[in-house]
């Protein structure tokens, strides 16, 4: 039988293959051959054999029939067949497979084998694809080898350790011992290696991290030495002494200093010198800087700047961590330059970055904002530079920020009004600027801030308002808010009637939302006109988002916790004459939830039913949930009661998003203030208390239908109720 | 780090190496991917990307890409430090390393990279010191010890009887016993000459 072809000759044949058939026609003769001899024993060409083997497997074809050929070389004695079976090992083995653990044997022997290059190669195969079981046979020779004074293997060892450590958790206890002076080397192999096995250790234990501890100054020497040593030129990179070692101390220096002040303070200098001498114009001083970023923030404020210079690096990784250190280091001392940047850095960088960095400005600004005008004006730059890469829930939480800066409403409605007239494609800049404008366009007419040159026009603050509901910028949400800016404005300005007509177009329109809304409020316009002014609209955004609103209490304390579609059903409700009467037991219709109502409905005929179905349940007081009246006549007026209901709660869960609602009969007028909350805690720890006027002209009995809507462990409940025995001093 | 890919520019592998237990089909698979990914990049985009749970640091070669996964708490920055001091062993091994030479001397490209790295982590960061380990170990490849052989002087070095024209036979013959691998075959100093194509 012919010699087996050489490995190079073979790879060189297949190049020369012009199609993937061709080759495959060539590997499989060749396999076939491969095959035959294998099948022989034949222990002279077994290496060349399996060589190419391997070659063949890089290309993607099958070579498990070469996996026991590999053992066989492993167990050789020539150092030639060692090298091509571990090799082949490490490709072709793995530890799914049973036939791996007979190497086991073999690398133990290896592992003590008086030649350090083929205990190299049996510490490397182990390290590298050592499975959980082979791990735990040889895990003590492992541990012998650290031991050893022989760099070369003591390397090696370490790093065999980390692989047995990762595999085989438990064993972590048994290197403890080897590590002791692992530091003390010379070899930056060694040292390497040694941090890597630290590291790895300490990461696991809680325990191991204590006792390492220890080793703080002597790190912080070692790193002391690399940067102030001189030019060394075995390892010397682009002029950094050592960043691989520089880099894996920094990273264990920051995993032992944590949450340790007497090993933060001793690293704080060197720390502060790495910083400084490391050369950020090649990629190995970033690579250098990046753990020191990490690492304890005390020591790290004193390189704000360089971190802050990070910022206009042209490598997007840099750029993203120093954003994110930016962010931590923010404090109430450098919060204005800080900002200064940061909004710098937002004008500029990369869109990727813009949603993160902004809501980084937002929370920032709010924890320090040194005054209410600097908040509004950062939020302001932040809208108008990168409006459309805020997140939605920003608008509502700005929203909020707003209506709780009272003394500024002024100036940031102007602000805002002023920017919507540069710019209204972005989203959330524009909703912002329509609540504000619907909520105080009083005050942006009417001139009152000091500040800024008051705007004498209120026809442009419509046309404004009306030109977002035409834009094609617009989205559905935005014309939502623009709508509902211009109906709060009918309560502010004069000109109601282009609102009114403005609203009425909108009555049929495409957007169901928009076509509800518009619906209400001509409601509101036609038979409710003397309640519009009545009703200081709330916080909405609930609507827009799904979350919930938040009560709003203004002057008159009218505003109940409710989102605006509720608020306007509510009311129209409990004032309508055609209200559903109670006394002479009419059939009613279904009832219209929130959602959406297939026509337009008439002057609020169709729109009111409250209570549905008219099964009455009982007394005010239903599975845990128990309803209390209190009565006064404080109010001047005689025919008005002054009733004030307790929500308390026996059981064991609270009961959220409670929801008190209340109808009338028809000669009565009802209206209800803002509840105390909207929780009932559990185990009668509190109640929630809501004041109910009732007008009673015709000093009729008084009845009452409720509706208790509230959330029960996760579940949503309604309960119905109706009350007819009220005390006859309530009412007459 | 997870594993490293060696691929030229039309998607023909030329080294990978894995550091974590991952089936056979699934290899495949992730490197088809990976090679589709990287590839599409254009010359100016990041060396550095996130693909699945992990982070791809790549840098072309010529026409070689050298693509590393590792893990969400890795450096990235220092990884491509490491491919490229991989890069410079191969330089200084090959002399001017070109595609060819991992071609047709891929199993030493994986010995010189398994003298450089285990596990994933370096284990020496001298270059001087890993090319001097791979120098030896090439040397118990091509030097047979037999009894034939003479005793140096030094009396801790087998050589060669040697014949003044051939310098070059001695000194690479003259390994240190204590690192030496001794074969057991029954070998003349001829013999071994012709094995290396040296007699």
């Amino acid at each position: 039988m012919p010699a087996p072809i050489r490995l190079r000759e073979l790879i060189r044949t297949i190049r020369t293959a012009r199609t993937q058939a061709e080759e495959r026609e060539m590997i499989q003769k060749e396999c076939a051959a491969i095959r035959s001899s294998f099948r022989e024993e034949d222990n002279t060409y077994r290496c060349r054999n399996v060589a190419k083997l391997l070659y063949m497997h890089m290309l993607g074809y099958p070579a498990h029939f070469g996996q026991l050929e590999c053992l066989k070389l492993i167990a050789s004695q020539k150092f030639t067949d060692k090298r091509i079976g571990y090799l082949g090992a490490m490709l072709l083995l793995d530890e799914r497979q049973d036939v791996h653990l007979l190497m086991t044997n073999c690398i133990k022997n290896d592992l003590n084998h008086s030649t350090q290059y083929v205990q190299g190669l049996a510490l490397c195969t182990l390290g590298c694809m050592g499975s959980s079981e082979m791990c735990r046979d040889l895990a003590g020779e492992v541990e012998k080898l650290l031991k050893t004074s022989n760099s070369y293997l003591r390397k090696k060892a370490a790093l065999c350790a980390v692989h047995v450590i990762r595999k085989v958790p438990e064993l972590m206890e048994m290197f403890l011992p080897a590590t002791k002076n692992l530091l003390s080397e010379k070899n930056h192999g060694v040292l390497h290696t040694s941090v890597v096995l630290l590291t790895e250790m300490c990461e696991r234990s809680p325990d191991m991290l204590t006792h390492f501890r220890k080793l703080v100054p002597q790190l912080v020497r070692i790193l002391k030495n690399l940067i102030m040593s001189g030019y060394s030129p075995e390892h010397d990179v682009s002029g950094i002494s050592d960043p691989f070692l520089q880099v894996r101390i920094l990273r264990l220096l920051r995993i032992l200093g944590k949450s340790d002040d007497d090993s933060s303070e001793a690293m704080n200098d060197i720390l502060a010198q790495v910083a400084t001498n490391t050369e950020t114009s090649k990629n190995v001083g970033n690579a250098i800087l990046f753990p020191l970023l990490q690492t304890d923030h005390n020591a790290v404020q004193r390189h704000r700047s360089t971190i802050v210079d990070c910022l206009k690096d042209l490598d997007v990784s840099i750029k993203r961590r120093a954003m994110e250190l930016s962010f931590a280091l923010v404090n109430g001392n450098n919060i204005r330059g800080m900002m200064k940047e940061l909004l710098y850095f937002l004008d500029s960088c990369d869109p990727e970055f813009k949603a993160d960095c902004a809501s980084g400005v937002f929370l920032a600004a709010e924890k320090y904002a040194p005054s209410k005008r600097w908040h509004i004006d950062t939020i302001m730059r932040v809208l108008t530079t990168a409006g459309s890469y805020v997140r939605d829930d920003s608008v509502p939480n700005l929203i909020q920020l707003i209506t709780n800066s009272v003394e500024m409403h002024a100036y940031t409605v102007q602000r805002l009004y002023k920017a919507l007239l540069d710019d209204i494609s972005q989203q959330p800049l524009v909703q912002v600027a329509s609540w504000c404008i619907g909520e105080y366009g009083d005050l942006l007419v009417s001139g009152q801030c000091e500040e800024e040159e008051p705007i004498q026009v209120k026809d442009e603050v419509l046309d404004v308002l009306e030109g977002l509901l035409v834009s094609n910028l617009s989205t559905p949400v935005t014309r939502g808010y623009s709508l509902t800016a211009i109906m709060k404005l009918s309560t502010r300005f004069s000109s109601v009637n282009r609102i009114k007509k403005v609203v009425s177009i909108y009555g049929s329109s495409i957007d169901v939302e928009l076509q509800q809304r518009a619906v209400e409020y001509n409601a509101l316009f036609k038979k409710y006109d003397h309640m519009r002014y009545e009703l200081r609209w709330c916080s909405t955004h609930s609507l827009l988002t799904g979350g919930r609103t938040r009560s709003h209490l203004n002057e008159t304390g009218l505003v109940a916790n409710l989102g605006l579609h509720s608020l306007t059903f509510m009311y129209l409700q409990l004032c309508a004459n055609d209200l559903l009467d109670l006394l002479g037991g009419h059939d009613v219709g279904p009832v219209i939830q929130t959602a959406l109502p297939t026509k337009p409905a008439s002057a609020g005929g169709e729109l009111l039913d409250l209570l549905g179905d008219l099964s009455l349940s009982g007394m005010p007081s239903m599975n845990g949930l128990k309803i209390e009246f209190t009565f006064e006549r404080s109010n001047p007026n005689p025919n008005i009661s002054v009733i004030t209901i307790h929500a308390s709660n026996t059981t064991e869960a609270d009961m959220t998003d409670f929801v008190f609602q209340a109808a009338v009969p028809k000669t009565f007028q009802l209206q209800l203030l803002s509840p105390s909350s909207n929780v009932v805690p559990a185990l009668n720890q509190g109640n929630i208390t809501q004041v109910i006027r009732v007008l009673n002209p015709q000093k009729q009995q008084l009845r009452m239908r409720i509706k208790l809507t509230y959330t029960y462990k996760g579940a949503p409940v309604q309960d119905l109720a109706e009350v007819n025995n009220f005390p006859p001093q309530s009412w007459q | 780090m997870r594993f490293m890919l060696l691929f030229s520019r039309q998607g023909k592998l030329r080294l990978q190496k894995w550091y974590t237990a991952t089936a056979e089909r699934d290899k495949k698979k992730m490197v088809r991917e990976l090679m589709q990914v990287v590839l599409a990049r254009k010359p100016k985009m990041c060396s550095f990307l996130e693909w699945r749970d992990l982070k791809i640091v790549y840098k072309r070669y010529a026409s070689l890409y050298f693509c590393c996964a590792v893990e969400e708490q890795d450096n990235e920055l220092i990884t491509l430090e490491v491919i490229h001091r991989f890069v410079e062993l191969l330089d200084k091994y090959f002399g001017s390393v070109c595609e060819l030479d991992i071609i047709f001397n891929f199993e030493k490209a994986y010995f010189i990279l398994d003298e450089f790295l285990m596990g994933g982590e370096i284990q020496d960061t001298s270059k001087k010191s890993v090319l001097k380990a791979i120098e030896q170990a090439d040397l118990l490849q091509e030097v047979r010890v037999c009894d034939s052989l003479n005793w140096c002087p030094c009396a801790v070095h087998f050589s060669m009887p040697t014949t003044n024209k051939c310098e070059r036979v001695s000194s690479v013959i003259c390994v240190c016993l204590s690192s030496a691998c001794l074969s057991q075959e029954d070998e003349s100093p001829r013999s071994v000459l012709e094995e290396m194509g040296l007699a």
